[in-house]
């Protein structure tokens, strides 16, 4: 009953989005806004059913849904059930397709800066892009379909994927990649009733904030998961999967930085519409190469061209008649506030063109492999070599812009600007003398990295000299949280490539090993059994100076599917991190793989940071409006 | 904004576009190609896998005949689907030659003892030296070299029974 449930609430939830559709494009002849508020808010509740419904059949273990039997093993911890929900295909969609429609919803129902007309066009854009994933899930991939009879037990859900980061890392990501959507439809209802201007940049900027908020943290937080959980010591692989998370995000910083200056100063507005559309599509783009597995290596087995073919249909149909509003349109959009080269709007299209070429880098990145086979039929792949060589740089100069960038005022500045950037010149100099004596070998990226990084931390607070603190917008207060947070990331990114350790060895109970600072024991290995794995546990003693810190990596093995997983063992340190894992018995001893990452940390410290930034500065933005409201309304 | 500059952006999606769609038209041919098929085996020669038990190197393949050479492991679960099928080639006249990778002897006798010996000769590499040098990726791994010693296929993953008749074709073609 629940299943068929679901399937009905997300059939009626498609209807509403057709009306909302047919509404906005004036067949309708009710009141528009009237209508289109109470539609969007009634199918956000039928999605979240029917969303809540899988959800239930999943708890149950409800063995006769094919997606529970297929995904789901009654042995399950209850978490990992829970997770299993969006830890498939078709799961994961709904998930989507919920997170869009509740993004609409909240369009609908707290959007009082634009008028009725373009909320109207933009909701019947937001209904549109739903009507399409409505379609991709009722056709092509119905999460409710039953299988009879019912089968006697689950096959399981892949190991890799039970652990509690699971739970929270793809949704989170999600509302990152579906915010974007409401940005994409006011940009769209925008360009439709010609309204481009300061406003509704004012009623984009808190969605495009809070979607980067997402997207900064889901990235962060796959970041720390892919390094816990695989076992290969790295916190970035230039995977295309990671990739695909990571381009939404570069699109939508370059937008979460124009967007201020069309709401500041009225600039920048077609460029600003271009990168609302771009950054969406980059989402779109993302779940395509993601879902339809064109992308993935030799080692690809379960790839499903309809899928595929169904995103890219929706991309080439929604990117397609965004970019062709924009073409026709373009010459209506007038041109903002003239500024001069020096002033904040300069840094920040210095800012836009430095991210949107590093986007450009890794789109290319990601799909020269296609490329490449398709013009000479080689199979190559694309991996940190390139992306390194040609991103690292850029991204170094976009951090070193933040010495000056934020203190510039708009429009022109004619101040010595020397006096403030001299400091942060020197202090990024003298790092890298420091380095030059005391680790001659490092490589130039990590000691630009680390010198950028360091200058950085006192860089970044200078924008609230000379402010009265107390008076100081939130919005400002947040801006220099995140740009610490930049610096913070770039010395835990050098100093892990720069001064990381590794061991790997063969030892036996009692072997003694050094790894940088430490000390380490292999003090036994005994077995150890979970609910549904078995696995070899080793017991490292690790001790510098003072104490001793126990260390048990797990090689398991689950039963149901069959499969081999690493379970890393990780002490943090104030200073940094001892990373080990055990792999193969070998010639009478046990492969062991040891790191010491001196301030690995850092790298999710200064994540975490920049999504804390973005977040204080969204509460700031929001309060503030909240309060000229009133005013207005008074 | 000129005129020709607003349609950039929609260019570029139908290049993508146009990209992709062929790609998922057209799947990805997922088998790697050897790059050494047509080329001579590269020189190596192998220690004894076996105590009193012949073994092998690339100088003893021109024999004037086609044959196989079989990268195979005791610690392979694949292996031993691919050992009956091996058998059967043996049964047809194929002359077979293994190379043991990363294995032990005794383990190997076990796994020969248990699955059955289709080989004439048993080399083992220890390092995976000989393995890398053809351009292998895996164990099981079959290649089938002509009489003139020159490789004329690889066959990644095991020999199931629906890949002998492809394997016969090889030989075929390779005399």
């Amino acid at each position: 009953m629940i299943a068929e449930l679901g399937l009905a609430a997300l059939w009626l939830a498609a209807a509403l989005a057709l009306l909302q559709l047919l509404l906005a494009l004036g067949f309708a002849k009710a009141d528009g806004a009237k209508a289109a508020r109470p539609l969007a808010l009634l199918q956000a509740i039928l999605t979240l059913l029917a969303f809540g419904s899988l959800i239930a059949v999943f708890l149950r273990t409800d063995l006769s849904v094919a997606l529970v039997f297929e995904n789901s093993h009654s042995a399950k911890p209850w978490l990992y059930k829970f997770a299993g929900t969006w830890g498939n295909h078709e799961g994961s969609m709904l998930l989507w397709v919920a997170v869009l429609s509740v993004s609409g919803a909240a369009l609908a129902v707290l959007e009082k800066r634009i008028n009725e007309k373009m909320l109207v066009a933009s909701l019947g854009a937001q209904a549109a892009l739903g009507l399409g994933f409505y379609a991709f899930l009722l056709f092509a991939s119905n999460p409710f379909a039953r299988l009879n009879p019912a089968p006697l037990e689950g096959r399981g859900l892949n190991p890799l994927l039970q652990d509690p980061g699971l739970a929270f890392h793809p949704p989170t990501l999600y509302l990152g990649y579906v915010g974007l959507s409401v940005a994409f439809s006011l940009a769209v209802g925008a360009m439709l009733t010609r309204q481009v201007d300061a406003p509704l940049a004012r009623a984009m900027r808190p969605w495009v904030l809070a979607s980067w908020i997402f997207l900064t943290l889901g990235i962060t937080a796959g970041s720390y998961w892919a390094y816990y959980e695989l076992g290969w010591g790295g916190w970035w692989f230039w995977d295309p999967v990671e990739n695909a998370s990571l381009m939404p995000w570069l699109a939508a910083t370059a937008l979460l930085h124009s967007v201020n200056v069309l709401a500041a100063r009225g600039g920048l507005r077609s460029w600003t519409m271009m990168l609302a559309v771009v950054a969406f599509s980059m989402s779109m783009v993302g779940t395509f190469l993601v879902r339809s597995g064109i992308l993935t290596s030799v080692h690809a087995f379960a790839v499903d061209p309809q899928r595929g073919t169904f995103i890219l249909a929706l991309l080439a149909i929604y990117v397609g008649a965004a970019l062709i509003l924009f073409a026709a349109r373009a010459a209506t959009i007038r041109e903002g506030a003239p500024f001069k080269p020096v002033s904040r709007e300069g840094a920040l299209v210095v800012n836009n063109l430095l991210l949107s070429v590093i986007l450009g880098v890794v789109f290319v990145g990601t799909l020269y492999p296609i490329i490449a086979e398709a013009l000479s039929g080689e199979k190559i792949s694309v991996g940190p070599p390139y992306f390194n060589a040609v991103a690292g740089p850029l991204a170094l100069i976009l951090g070193a812009l933040l010495f000056v960038g934020p203190l510039l005022r708009w429009r022109s500045d004619r101040r010595p600007l020397a006096k403030w950037v001299l400091p942060s010149a020197l202090i990024a100099l003298v790092v890298v003398g420091i380095s030059f004596a005391f680790a001659p070998e490092m490589s130039l990226l990590a000691r630009f990295g680390l010198a950028f990084g360091t200058a950085l931390l006192p860089a970044s607070i200078l924008p609230l000299f000379g402010r009265s603190l107390k008076r100081t917008p939130l919005a400002v207060w947040g801006m220099v949280v995140a740009h610490l947070g930049v610096g913070v990331a770039l010395i835990g990114m050098a100093s892990d490539s720069a001064f990381t350790q590794e061991k790997l060895t063969v030892a036996r109970p009692g072997d003694k090993m050094q790894v940088g600072p430490w000390l380490i024991e292999l003090a036994g290995i005994a077995p150890v059994a979970g609910p549904n794995w078995t696995a070899i546990e080793a017991h490292l003693r690790a001790s510098r100076g003072g104490g001793t810190e126990t260390l048990r990596p797990q090689a398991r093995t689950f039963t149901s599917p069959f499969t081999e997983t690493s379970e890393t063992a990780i002490h943090t340190a104030w200073n940094g991190q001892f990373y080990a894992v055990i792999g193969r018995q070998r010639d009478e001893g046990w492969q062991l793989r040891l790191w010491w990452k001196p301030f690995v940390t850092l790298i999710w410290l200064g994540g975490v940071l920049i999504g804390i930034g973005g977040l204080i500065a969204l509460v700031g933005r929001l309060w503030r409006e909240r309060r000229w409201g009133r005013q207005v309304a008074e | 904004m000129s005129r020709p500059v607003r349609f950039v952006p929609i260019a570029l999606l139908v290049v993508f576009l146009a990209f992709v769609a062929w790609r998922l038209t057209v799947p990805a041919d997922t088998t790697i190609r050897s790059k050494l098929e047509g080329k001579p085996v590269p020189s190596f020669a192998l220690p004894e896998a076996l105590p009193a038990r012949a073994t092998f190197g690339s100088t003893d393949l021109a024999t004037g005949k086609p044959r196989i050479v079989n990268f195979f492991a005791s610690w392979c679960v694949p292996c031993i689907a691919e050992a009956p099928v091996l058998r059967e080639l043996k049964a047809k006249g194929v002359a077979i030659d293994g190379i043991a990778v990363r294995d032990r002897p005794e383990d190997i006798a076990e796994f020969l003892k248990e699955n059955g010996d289709p080989y004439q000769r048993i080399g083992a590499d220890a390092q995976s030296n000989v393995q890398m040098a053809l351009g292998s990726s895996g164990v099981p791994e079959s290649f089938v070299v002509d009489g003139r010693g020159i490789i004329r296929y690889q066959h990644v993953g095991p020999i199931m029974p629906q890949d002998l008749d492809l394997i016969l074709t090889e030989l075929e073609k390779a005399k």
